[in-house]
């Protein structure tokens, strides 16, 4: 037991303790929560920094607007349905189509049908703060749907892939592309059962993977290898999350990426509090790499800089 | 810099509920254990004489200086009796007066004692006695025998162990012959040692007492010889000459005054019995801090009502339950639902038993579950759903209580007492999470918390750890301390071992 610690702590493998006492609460100010928590803020935020994000169609704030639903979607075959502030990817509703017969009833991005109440009801439940962080009352948002790009075509299982780089004062630190399988509900979540692949930064190719805290080498529903994918724009999605920084002005973040097919890299959201089983997916510790960071740290470095000195130092 | 201020307010906290706890213990005799009980003697002094018709004006010699042991209570049954407590020359005596008396009469003074080894003598150093005025040839004997003595010893308590030897000398010589003459007991025996001693110029006095044991009637007064050595007062075995005292040995009184006189009485008769019984440590402490004048007794939790300690005995283990959720949580990374929750359930188990709770905590969720998945097709709001699943919940408890009465089961009626409306968040984020992460991570994180309640119930049961937090609330300032500590713990939790096991392989 000892032993296995000792190990860990001299590969730099950051636990939910540390990660929370000495990261969350060091690096990340309560009051900039907000900026992450509330999606519609974080898009404001994004937005105004020029930075790449899923078009918004409407927002659902009270009870009463839940029956507006139908007009906001009116001109939508596809759209995301999430909660304002909402974690771990619950709550979302991904809808992919109409159904061909009932133009009321919609397509789930798992080819099951949903109705128009059902949508309204789960619509009714996030503004009632189900999904929220404190079960307070939140905001439903409707937004475009992304069009993901076929990289990750052959190792998903339906739902939208992404990419989560943890960026550690404003440095990319570590990197994984998020792959939902059909355990995962199309979720891009891992607890939730989706397999993460870690990434090369200076090369932006995949890594092997982790599917429930093990390591695999391929994608459990579709038998694909999940290493040496190269995704593209790597350098984009790098320098966009260091200015994740600027723009939360949180020192732990994760921002999450998705690649759309059309408009490229698209942020979707970013969490104050990334998960830490991006280590397994990289096999290597995150201590390791932020306590290089605080070495070579230089407060007056551009996100640009800062996505060069993250290539530099962290390959495979 | 943050975590060493943790660690000195730890430090500080678990200093002052430490030292607290210290002294309450050790001063304050406050007892660690439950149940403790300490012997306790009562020891009564029956006065017996026959009364002319006149006035009686009684005066009983009463223990002063007891060293061993600590007076717990002292009272006197004397029906018609005036009754008073004086300082004589020979320490405190009890005095007793009536106007009119007639035919045979009894008096009684009664005490309680405990043994305590901390109440020393704390006498003043005494004077050097006046050269005793000894008529000869008692007068040449003693100077002789000093003399000798003297130069057979090097200090006062050698001197004193050399001066019985002799006296008891079963061949004495003749000047011991004279000074033994006429020497009849114990106590006058003693006497004239005390009176050759004072010759020596060396301060010496009788102690009359017993050695306390067990249930005795008619005890019978010894008497010892003190000695003082111009720092502190030592014992000797008049018989002997040996420098000790008998096993709890209780001093009576001092002096060679008469144990007991009485004016106007006659066929004085004084006997003494002694019983020996327990009682809770805890009022032993409490009569002595009273009259010790600590008020550490004033804030103790047992001048409480009966009523409201009973209350704060089940309060004063909650900081336990979270010290066990902490440790759970943070150092073992067990799932559960809610931050406290767990707590609360290990506190419905206090009334319903482990095995009973365990069952009811099982079958309410459930039951409550199954019916928070049809109300979910109903699609009602947030707040009137969860409301919903309390009423359901009540209702479900409602009809366990029914159930298990109707079937002779009183353990089912004790469901009552389980916080329904923790139940009913347990089970909306069950439902919750069952949902969105599927039924595998619903039961494991409601397990974990069954589990997590359960190891809290244990430690909140634990009879002597309740009994220790209830006599020492200060040691919940060490929990305290612990928790904070705790608090600034950055290392792995045991789960995480396993979860991150593939990392570790090199």
């Amino acid at each position: 037991m000892f032993s296995t610690a000792r190990r860990l702590r001299d590969k730099g493998v950051l636990g939910l303790n540390e990660r929370n006492a000495n990261f969350i609460m060091r690096l990340n100010p309560r009051h900039f929560y907000p900026r992450v928590d509330d999606k519609v803020l974080t898009k404001e935020l994004a937005i105004a920094a020029g930075m790449a994000v899923p078009n918004l169609y409407g927002v659902i704030a009270h009870q009463a607007e839940v029956k507006d639903f139908p007009k906001i979607v009116a001109n939508q075959t596809s759209f995301v349905v999430k909660p304002a502030q909402g974690s771990g990817g619950d709550g979302i509703l991904v809808i992919t189509g109409r159904s061909e017969r009932k133009r009321g009833n919609f397509r789930l991005s798992s080819g099951m049908l949903i109705s128009d109440g059902e949508i309204q009801h789960h619509i009714s439940n996030i503004v009632g703060g189900q999904y929220s962080l404190s079960g307070a009352r939140d905001k439903a948002l409707i937004e475009y749907c992304v069009q993901f790009d076929p990289t990750f075509a052959a190792v998903s299982f339906q739902g939208v892939p992404d990419i989560r780089v943890v960026v550690y004062r404003g440095y990319p630190v570590m990197a994984m592309v998020r792959l939902p399988t059909r355990a995962s509900d199309g979720k891009a979540n891992l607890h939730q059962g989706a397999v993460g692949a870690g990434v090369n930064l200076a090369t932006g190719t995949t890594l092997t993977g982790v599917h429930n805290n093990e390591i695999v080498d391929d994608h459990p529903d579709t038998g694909a290898l999940v290493s040496n994918i190269e995704i593209p724009q790597w350098d984009f999605i790098l320098e966009s999350s260091a200015r994740g920084y600027e723009v939360t002005g949180l020192g732990y973040l994760g921002v999450d990426m998705v690649i759309d097919n059309h408009l490229g890299p698209l942020i979707l959201e970013m969490n104050a509090r990334p998960g830490l089983n991006i280590q397994i997916a990289n096999s290597t510790g995150l201590a390791r790499r932020t306590s290089r960071i605080d070495e070579i740290h230089d407060p007056n470095d551009t996100p640009a800089e800062r996505a060069a000195v993250a290539r530099r130092e962290f390959h495979a | 810099m943050k975590q060493r201020y943790v660690y000195v307010l730890a430090g500080l906290l678990a200093a002052i509920g430490l030292s607290v706890f210290y002294y309450k213990w050790q001063v304050l005799s406050f007892p660690v254990t439950e149940n403790q009980e300490a012997p306790v003697w009562t020891i009564e002094a029956a006065v017996n004489f026959e009364s002319g018709p006149g006035s009686i004006k009684a005066q009983l010699h009463v223990p002063t200086l007891t060293p061993g042991f600590r007076m717990l209570n002292e009272n006197s049954v004397s029906r018609g009796y005036g009754f008073s407590l004086n300082y004589g020359s020979g320490g405190r005596e009890a005095q007793w007066a009536i106007r009119r008396a007639d035919g045979e009469q009894t008096i009684y003074y009664r005490l309680s004692v405990y043994e305590d080894d901390s109440v020393n003598v704390t006498d003043t150093t005494p004077p050097f006695p006046p050269r005793p005025v000894i008529d000869e040839p008692m007068n040449t004997a003693v100077e002789v025998l000093v003399k000798d003595v003297r130069e057979h010893s090097a200090d006062t308590a050698s001197f004193t162990s050399e001066l019985l030897r002799r006296l008891n000398d079963p061949t004495p010589d003749t000047n011991v012959e004279l000074l033994r003459y006429g020497v009849s007991s114990n106590a006058d025996y003693v006497d004239r040692a005390t009176m050759i001693l004072a010759a020596a110029r060396i301060p010496a006095r009788t102690v009359h007492g017993f050695p306390l044991s067990g249930r005795q009637r008619n005890a019978t007064l010894v008497s010892w010889l003190e000695v003082h050595d111009g720092d502190r007062w030592l014992y000797f075995n008049p018989a002997t000459g040996v420098e000790s005292l008998p096993d709890r040995f209780f001093v009576w009184w001092r002096g060679n005054e008469p144990l007991v006189s009485v004016e106007g009485g006659s066929k004085v008769q004084v006997d003494f019995s002694i019983q020996q019984n327990y009682l809770d440590a805890i009022a032993i402490a409490e009569t002595q801090a009273a009259q010790q004048g600590a008020s550490a007794f004033d804030f103790s939790l047992y001048s409480l009502p009966i009523r409201t300690q009973a209350v704060y005995a089940v309060l004063l283990m909650i900081p336990i339950g979270a010290l066990v959720m902490v440790v759970m949580r943070n150092m073992v990374g067990i799932d559960a639902f809610g931050t406290f929750m767990p707590v609360l359930i290990a506190l419905a188990f206090r009334e319903t038993k482990l095995l009973w709770g365990v069952i009811l905590f099982t079958l309410l969720v459930t039951l409550g579950l199954t019916i928070r998945f049809l109300l979910d097709r109903l699609r009602l709001l947030l707040v009137p759903r969860l409301s919903a699943v309390l009423i359901v919940v009540v209702l479900l408890m409602l009809i366990i209580s029914l159930t298990s009465h109707r079937l002779g089961l009183n353990s089912g009626l004790s469901v009552a007492l389980f916080p329904m409306v923790i139940i009913a968040m347990t089970i909306e984020r069950m439902s919750v999470v069952w949902e969105e992460r599927g039924p595998m991570d619903a039961v494991r994180a409601g397990l974990g918390s069954l589990f997590v309640a359960v190891a809290a119930y244990t430690f909140m049961g634990l009879k002597w750890l309740e009994h220790l937090i209830f006599t020492f609330p200060e040691l919940l300032l060490v929990v305290l301390a612990i928790v904070l500590v705790a608090g600034r713990y950055t290392g792995y939790r045991l789960t995480e071992l396993r979860r991150f096991k593939e990392l570790a392989r090199s």
